[in-house]
């Protein structure tokens, strides 16, 4: 039953990943974007990552695909007609990715040993998160609640600045 | 499990690249860039499955969330910066530095 869900999660991803290749209206886009984040984040659940997987949902799905919404919505004129992507370099884009893939796919099957993947122990993935995330970690926990607040502050400064700049 | 994982990974990482090199629209090539920065969570996640009894895999993919999501919003911010002074958020128009 698991492995049916998880390959069921692992097509959606594909499948809608893929298929942002080829869409050419950008709001459609937005939403294959967050069916590939959601699908993304069961499969983090599979992988006993369950803290990851809520933190996808909540800040990807709920946060950033939003924050792309109303980026799409505010920067093309709502006329009733469909947002169109234009495509340009197709065949040197798909050059790129198709030797990027490759390489990849040859270096996963040649490097990667499966027999040294263990199942994880049945502690509390979420409870041992909190505590290294509070320890060992503390310092770019730190420094990423200040990153995020520059982040904050410089968009809300560089969206709202009303004089072009030179 | 985990190789097939790493499979995605791959595969997610090329249609970024793909998406980021041929869509001519800014808010397309940030849809791009977050599906690379997914990929490296992918594989971060997955091949912290080989130490079990460390979860700093985890946490990078944590960290990774958290950047990803402020280079998003500045990302849009410059992209609604740019639209409201060119009226147009496709890159290839915004020329004026050419000759």
């Amino acid at each position: 039953m698991s492995t049916i869900a998880f390959y069921i999660l692992y097509a959606l991803c594909a499948v809608s990943a893929v298929s942002l290749l080829f869409i050419r209206n950008l709001f459609k886009a937005a939403l294959l974007l967050l069916v590939c984040l959601l699908s993304i984040a069961g499969l983090y659940v599979f992988l006993h990552a369950e803290f990851v997987a809520v933190t996808q949902i909540l800040i990807y799905a709920g946060g950033l695909v939003v924050v792309i919404i109303f980026g799409i919505m505010l920067t093309t004129r709502m006329s009733g007609v469909p947002l169109r992507v234009d495509n340009n370099n197709v065949f040197a884009g798909l050059l790129a990715s198709t030797c990027l893939l490759c390489v990849l796919v040859i270096a996963v099957r040649e490097k990667f040993d499966p027999s040294k993947v263990t199942d994880m122990p049945a502690t509390d993935a979420v409870r041992a998160t909190g505590i290294q995330l509070m320890s060992s970690h503390l310092l770019p926990f730190e420094v990423a609640g200040v990153l995020l607040l520059m982040a904050l502050v410089g968009a809300a400064i560089v969206s709202t600045s009303k004089t072009p700049r030179g | 499990m985990e190789v097939q994982l790493l499979y995605l990974g791959a595969l997610l990482f090329c249609v970024g690249l793909a998406i980021i090199i041929i869509k001519r629209s800014a808010i397309m090539m940030l849809i791009g860039i977050e599906l690379l920065l997914n990929a490296a969570n992918l594989n971060l996640v997955a091949l912290n499955k080989l130490h079990p009894q460390a979860i700093d895999g985890q946490m990078f993919a944590l960290f990774v969330i958290i950047v990803a999501v402020s280079e998003t919003a500045v990302g849009l911010a410059i992209v609604m910066f740019v639209y409201r002074h060119h009226q147009t958020s496709v890159p290839d128009q915004l020329n004026e530095l050419k000759d």
